[in-house]
């Protein structure tokens, strides 16, 4: 049992816990994830490692609803208790000295990004980040990347905070305005990081992203996270999660994340309606589609 | 090798022995098991092991030990068989084999007890499986086992993996005083006797009672603990206090073919399949919420011929595929599987595509699975594994229409213990380098056995590892000699 020693929403449908996992505190590094299993009929899910502090033995995850897994996790509250919690799993980022980095995050995608921007400017790189979401409530963490970043770039896709429009039409601009870009890493919703991927393509600049496929283990086993690099199949869980973003398939990692669609839509439903029953007086804290299975 | 029966508690004389004939294992119907997941074998009933148990031979020299790879005292707990002392036999498996339970179930018995038993040259072979479970089954139904009482040795042993291997290493070296921690980087316990034989074969309840009398011994379980991702090999050693690792972290990743369309919707691997099952009872969705693509009605294929495609298949069909087929590219001699299994899947009604191998996966345009190209194949020359090898015959291509493709074609090693620790040798594979007699690794205090050394292998074989393993441990903590 992981007990959770502090949660709160930090945007609508996103929650911060911290959780009291000295192993894991203790090992883990920027692009690391960990899987969570709440409950013993409950299912395994890859989650973001936003941070982790050795010192007191805690990580802090950040969690966004979208799945029933997830709208049930972001249900806990301080005090409670993660049945499992395994990692720190997956390669960390490569973290050296490139010169100038290009951190892009969107959405819950940032709370992933941001350790690595940190860690990107602990080695000597000058650091942009571009941090992408739909509207003004869903931008997270942009203090804490001011103070590890060079600069900072804000978009909504609705224009109800900084500017309007996408993370790729700032990067578009950097590149229009001639700025060295050694490396991007872009962290994010697929659609977002394939943008990047094919914007920065034409410009040969050096792009990595971390995918967010279907996971079991985790641990090199099952196989399931396998996603076409270069045509060939690898194992995020073992070989990534982050991958050369110009090798990546990303039609493929669409396809197979929908494997399951129907059967997490049915058990979404079932969950709202039951809590709808239980709470049928609360307002539902938030009203996030299924998109993907995106709770990184 | 003569038979010799002085002094023995079976009161057959050896002619009479011979014309017993072995007893049958009770068994469900094949058209009632082939729908549920309850175990197949039904187990021997007390008057049945005595029965079978009076078959033995008891030969001077007993191959049956010989070719064991824990070197069970065969003749022996049977002749306690004949006694009626069951809980003796039990206790005289015990001295060698830590998992009676399990191995009396899954282990190859042909390949080593029973494929060289002195009855077979006449007649079928000692049920020696089929008795080893049952005297197994027996003491759990009694609640009674002897706790070893031993000194304690003031070592501490990491134990990395609780799969069969790990499982024998601990249970052998609590018995020798040591204290002994079992790390597990799945939320259960026993690898791949969990997540990957179903429980048609080996009942989840069989494990557990393994792993509770295990830890009545005073073995430790930590679960969630990936070694070399959560802690290192030499955290454990040098800030953990153990003074010896043992690395049984079992089969990697499955190998793909590489053909075109794998990774289509519907095409898993047989990990993946069985672990969605196993581990995860996906086959209860909704009530358990790991989902998977539901098979009533649709017509599944397992790519592969061992022990593991079988059990994926077999389960398919339990799921309620309408067609269940193993497509194997060599014929039935050279199968690696069990031939109790693959007895048992042709009488659930597997359909056997021998001498067949897919060429490529075709969709519906969206994802999905919708066939299999297959070509057929003869045998020429033989390999370098000594069997002949396939050969596609030309102009044989059809198309297998299929929803859900499962490959259980083998795996590679998996790479997280062996790139975190400095200094651990491996071979070309990536499979780690043990002495096969010692299990030592290239680094002084660290053993290695069981599938991350040999590739995937069996059961008994890692159990086989794990005794040698434990043994050697033994050794190296009571003299400090690496």
């Amino acid at each position: 049992m992981f007990k959770i020693i502090h949660a709160q929403f930090i945007a609508p449908g996103i929650k911060r816990f911290v959780l009291e996992a000295p192993r894991i505190a203790r090992k883990q590094k920027p692009g690391q994830f960990v899987i969570l299993r709440i409950y013993e009929e409950g299912e395994r899910i890859p989650v973001t490692i936003e941070n982790s502090d050795p010192e007191r033995g805690t990580i802090s995850i950040v969690v966004q609803s979208a799945g029933k897994t997830t709208h049930l996790l972001n249900s806990l509250n301080t005090g409670d208790q993660i049945l499992d919690v395994v990692g720190p799993l997956g390669k960390p980022s490569e973290i050296e000295k490139f010169g100038t980095v290009v951190v892009v995050g969107g959405g819950v995608g940032t709370a992933m990004a941001y350790p690595s921007a940190a860690a990107f400017k602990r080695a000597g790189n000058r650091v942009i980040s571009i941090v992408g979401a739909r509207t003004k409530e869903l931008v997270i963490l942009e203090q804490e990347l001011r103070e590890v970043s060079d600069a900072v770039m804000i978009t909504t896709d609705d224009g109800s905070y900084a500017d309007k429009g996408f993370v790729t039409d700032k990067l578009r601009q950097l590149i229009q305005n001639g700025t060295r870009i050694d490396l991007v890493l872009a962290i994010g919703p697929i659609v977002m990081m394939r943008a990047v991927a094919e914007l920065t393509r034409k410009e040969n600049i050096r792009t990595v992203v971390s995918l967010n496929p279907i996971m079991i283990d985790g641990t090199g086993m099952c196989g399931g996270c396998r996603v076409l690099i270069d045509n060939k199949s690898e194992f995020a869980c073992v070989d990534g999660p982050e991958f050369d973003a110009h090798k990546v398939n990303f039609d493929v990692l669409v396809q197979r994340n929908g494997m399951y669609r129907d059967a997490e839509q049915r058990s979404l439903a079932d969950y709202q309606r039951s809590t709808a029953e239980k709470t049928a007086a609360h307002e539902t804290e938030d009203s996030c589609a299924i998109a993907h299975r995106g709770e990184r | 090798m003569s038979p010799t029966a002085n002094k023995s508690l079976n009161p057959l004389p050896m002619k009479e022995r011979i014309k017993v004939p072995r007893q049958p294992m009770p068994e469900q119907p094949a058209d009632e098991r082939n729908k549920n997941f309850s175990e197949v074998n039904l187990g021997y009933s007390p008057e049945l092991a005595r029965q079978e148990a009076l078959r033995c031979l008891e030969c001077a020299k007993p191959t049956c030990t010989v070719n064991c790879p824990v070197g069970v005292k065969v003749k022996e707990f049977v002749e306690l068989i004949v006694a009626g002392d069951f809980l003796g036999a039990a206790a005289k498996i015990r001295e060698d084999n830590v998992l009676p339970a399990v191995t009396g179930r899954v282990c190859p018995q042909e390949d080593h007890c029973e494929g060289k038993c002195l009855l077979s040259k006449k007649v079928k072979p000692l049920g020696i499986g089929y008795l080893e479970r049952f005297v197994a089954d027996y003491e759990q139904r009694m609640g009674t086992h002897i706790l070893p009482n031993v000194p304690p040795t003031g070592k501490k042993v990491a134990v990395v993996g609780s799969g069969p291997s790990g499982l024998t290493v601990a249970g052998d070296l609590i018995q020798k005083g040591h204290k002994v921690r079992v790390f597990e980087a799945l939320h259960e316990l026993g690898g791949v006797l969990v997540y990957g034989i179903p429980e048609f074969r080996l009942p989840k309840q069989i494990i557990r009672e393994q792993l509770d009398y295990m830890r009545e011994m005073g073995v430790e379980f930590e679960t969630d603990v990936v070694v070399g991702r959560t802690v290192t090999i030499d955290e454990l050693m040098h800030e953990e206090g153990f003074d010896a690792v043992y690395i049984g972290t079992g089969a990697g990743l499955p190998q793909f073919m590489g053909i075109p369309g794998e990774h289509f919707n519907g095409v898993y691997s047989a990990n993946e399949f069985l672990t969605r099952i196993n581990l995860m009872k996906a086959y209860k969705f909704p009530t358990y919420d790991e989902p998977m693509v539901d098979l009533h009605g649709k017509d599944v294929a397992v790519i592969g011929g061992g022990n593991t495609a079988l059990d994926a298949i077999r389960s398919a069909l339990r799921l309620g595929a309408r067609k269940a087929y193993v497509i194997y590219r060599r014929s039935d001699a050279e199968m690696p599987a069990r031939a109790e299994e693959v007895h048992h899947a042709r009488q659930e009604g597997i359909d056997f595509q021998m001498l067949t191998a897919p060429v490529e996966f075709l969709s519906d345009g969206k994802g999905w699975l919708t066939a299999a190209r297959c070509v057929r194949m003869e045998l020429g020359e033989p390999d370098s594994s000594g069997r002949r090898r396939p050969v596609p015959i030309k102009g044989s291509e059809f198309d297998l229409p299929l929803s859900v493709a499962i490959m259980a074609i083998g795996t590679t090693a998996n790479p997280i213990v062996q790139s975190t620790t400095p200094g651990l040798g491996t071979d070309k594979r990536g499979y780690i380098q043990a002495d096969s007699e010692t299990q030592r690794t290239t680094r002084p205090g660290v053993f290695a056995g069981g599938d991350i050394v040999t590739g995937a292998a069996t059961v008994i074989l890692a159990m086989g590892a794990g005794r040698r393993a434990a043994k050697s441990i033994h050794d190296y903590l009571a003299t400090g000699q690496w």
